[in-house]
């Protein structure tokens, strides 16, 4: 009998022991996501910190000459930054409003057949590897834009643009869609009971109400598009001077059939080659940083106007 | 409804419709061309053979091979990991600030450019823990790019799991544990691999962490440990297309090569999309 309760108590004992064991584990692997992203903050602050100390913010990050391997080095990234911006803004021009009108297009007025042709193309679109991307937009988008505007190199930043813009088509649509479907159904038929026609309500009603979630589609794309590397690194030629241009003869303007060099392709392009610890390779770790910082932003402003508390997404104004 | 109304209506009706069909049209167009233009070249000896002549003639056999290796490796890690999260998120965190934030954690670190895990897995991976540029170096790199998803991945099995099967296991005294073990995880396990196959597809396709942190530009011989470096599918790719010095002459290659991957990619996914249906026949609640 002492035996026996012996070997209960040992057993529970035992269960007990690994119920905590594993509580534990989960715990510890539950906090690795955190570490990882304050890591990699930390690690980025660490390593380029040192050169924007010794060389201050007007020599980096507004410094206007890229150059870290000549006998006079200059690490002016804002060439960079204005190309990022420039290639991102310019994908946006064209994928957001494309995007939109697919996703109404799908929700709104799309036959059940076409609807469920449409939304496994969206997805499909979402897995091609972005190296191919960049392959299809160096080889048949290059030359494309070298024959509309009379060049012999094609690889410039609308190039980029263009190629940025499809690889963000499915992020925009899926996003939109979605917000546009959690719509209720009230909206539509009041609107279609004061007489509205199926476009009214799709442009005065229901894309309105769904501006929170459209909003935040868009930036997720923004986000998506400036971190991407490979499509603009192969379509957007490769060149570190400031990409702009007189527009009318007299205002500073983009100059979108420019060679760029954007800060995902300048890490790619110089990231294996530099000694490591230099200062060559600490400017590239504060090109990783503004980087990181711009995604970071961008993505938790769209995470908060998607993660809305719920009443304040119906609401039309 | 008067005329001029109604030719609006039709008008923006129709803006809407070509915007559709123009993206069907240009996912059709990039099938097409890929592959028309690589299915000339893919042959046995293409697949099977290491590249020959400076990559001007041979196959791509030690990339697919460096491509298999480094999503297994990222896999192997990034896996447990995730789906030990999720665990922790969905069965044992209370509903509060601190499983917020790691949320949160998780949706930014999705959002994090993949050039910028190249960066961190180089100077981290690479250089401070002295992996050089690896196999284990571009795994973990990637498994750290990949844990977003396979956690959001997992989560949503797990969440598909009844609230019932739990209740029932802990009225007849099982702990958290045991719950877990026998009556939550059999049932979210289909879900839990369909998106870990997902994730591989991905971390196969990424050119960008591992450019910087362990593919090479040319390697005659398979990699024989975790500390060798590895050609991979996209990187040779962006190698023939951009970098090689006799552009017009490796094009074939080039696309051969992206075939191979499209079609490795294609065939990740169609395969949860089988595992996925299947799960769905078996379910009995």
């Amino acid at each position: 009998m002492a035996r026996l309760r012996l070997r209960t108590g040992s057993r529970t004992q035992r269960r007990e022991l690994v119920e905590k064991a594993m509580q534990a584990c989960f715990m510890l692997n539950g906090t690795v996501a955190i570490l990882a992203l304050a890591g990699i903050l930390i690690f980025l602050l660490k390593e380029s910190l040192p050169a924007l100390v010794e060389l201050g913010p007007g020599a980096t990050i507004l410094g206007t000459r890229w150059n870290p391997t000549s006998m006079n080095p200059g690490y002016g990234m804002l060439p960079l930054i204005v190309s990022t911006i420039m290639v991102t803004v310019g994908a946006l021009i064209i994928a957001v409003p494309w995007g939109i009108a697919t996703a109404a297009y799908i929700s709104e007025v799309a036959t059940v057949r076409l609807k469920e042709m449409l939304k496994p193309a969206v997805e499909m679109l979402a897995i091609f590897p972005s190296v191919i991307f960049g392959f299809i937009g160096l080889v048949v988008v290059a030359p494309a834009v070298a024959r509309v505007f009379g060049m012999t190199n094609g690889q410039v930043a609308l190039t980029g643009s263009i190629t940025l813009a499809i690889m963000a088509l499915p992020t925009i649509v899926s996003v939109a869609e979605d917000a546009i479907t959690g719509i209720s159904r009230d909206y539509r038929e009041a609107a279609y009971a004061l007489g509205a026609t199926r476009w009214q309500a799709v442009r005065m009603v229901v894309l309105p109400a769904a501006r929170s979630g459209i909003t935040a589609a868009v930036m997720l794309a923004f986000g998506r598009a400036v971190g991407e590397t490979m499509a603009v690194l192969m379509t957007t030629g490769d060149a570190t001077g400031m990409p702009l241009t007189e527009v009318l003869g007299f205002i500073t303007g983009p100059d979108f059939l420019a060679s760029v060099r954007t800060l995902t392709a300048n890490i790619a392009q110089e990231g294996l080659n530099v000694p490591w610890g230099s200062l060559h390779w600490q400017a590239l770790f504060l090109c990783g940083l503004i980087l990181f910082i711009l995604t970071f932003a961008v993505n938790l402003t769209a995470d908060l106007v998607m993660h809305r508390p719920a009443g304040g997404r119906r609401r039309v104004s | 409804m008067n005329r001029r109304l109604r030719q609006r209506e039709a008008v923006n009706l129709t803006l809407l419709r070509l915007a559709a069909l123009l993206l069907l049209a240009v996912l059709a167009f990039m099938l097409y061309w890929v592959v028309s233009r690589g299915v000339g070249v893919i042959s046995r000896s293409f697949i099977f053979d290491a590249p020959r002549e400076r990559m001007t003639a041979g196959g791509i056999w030690p990339a697919i091979v460096g491509t298999t290796y480094v999503s297994l490796g990222t896999l192997l890690i990034s896996m447990p990991v995730g789906i030990a999260t999720a665990i922790y998120l969905n069965e044992y965190a209370q509903e509060g600030t601190w499983n917020r934030i790691i949320r949160l954690a998780i949706r930014n670190l999705a959002g994090v450019p993949s050039i910028v895990y190249g960066l961190f897995g180089l100077g981290v991976f690479a250089a401070l823990l002295r992996l050089g540029t690896s196999l284990a170096a571009a795994s973990l790199t990637l498994s750290l790019m990949t844990l977003p998803w396979i956690v959001t991945a997992a989560e949503e099995a797990l969440r598909s799991v009844p609230q019932s099967f739990r209740e029932g296991s802990f009225a007849l005294g099982a702990t958290r544990w045991q719950t877990i073990r026998h009556q939550v995880l059999p049932y979210a396990l289909p879900g839990m691999a369909t998106g870990s196959i997902l994730g591989l597809a991905r971390a196969a396709g990424e050119t960008a962490p591992i450019l910087l942190t362990g593919a090479a530009y040319f390697l005659p011989r398979l990699p024989s440990s975790p500390l060798d470096q590895f050609m991979a599918l996209p990187y040779h790719l962006y190698i023939l297309a951009t970098q090689h010095s006799s552009l017009t002459q490796v094009r074939p290659l080039a696309y051969g090569t992206a075939l191979v991957l499209l079609a490795l990619v294609m065939l990740l996914n169609a395969l949860v999309i089988i595992v996925r249906s299947r799960a769905r026949a078996k379910k009995t609640w």
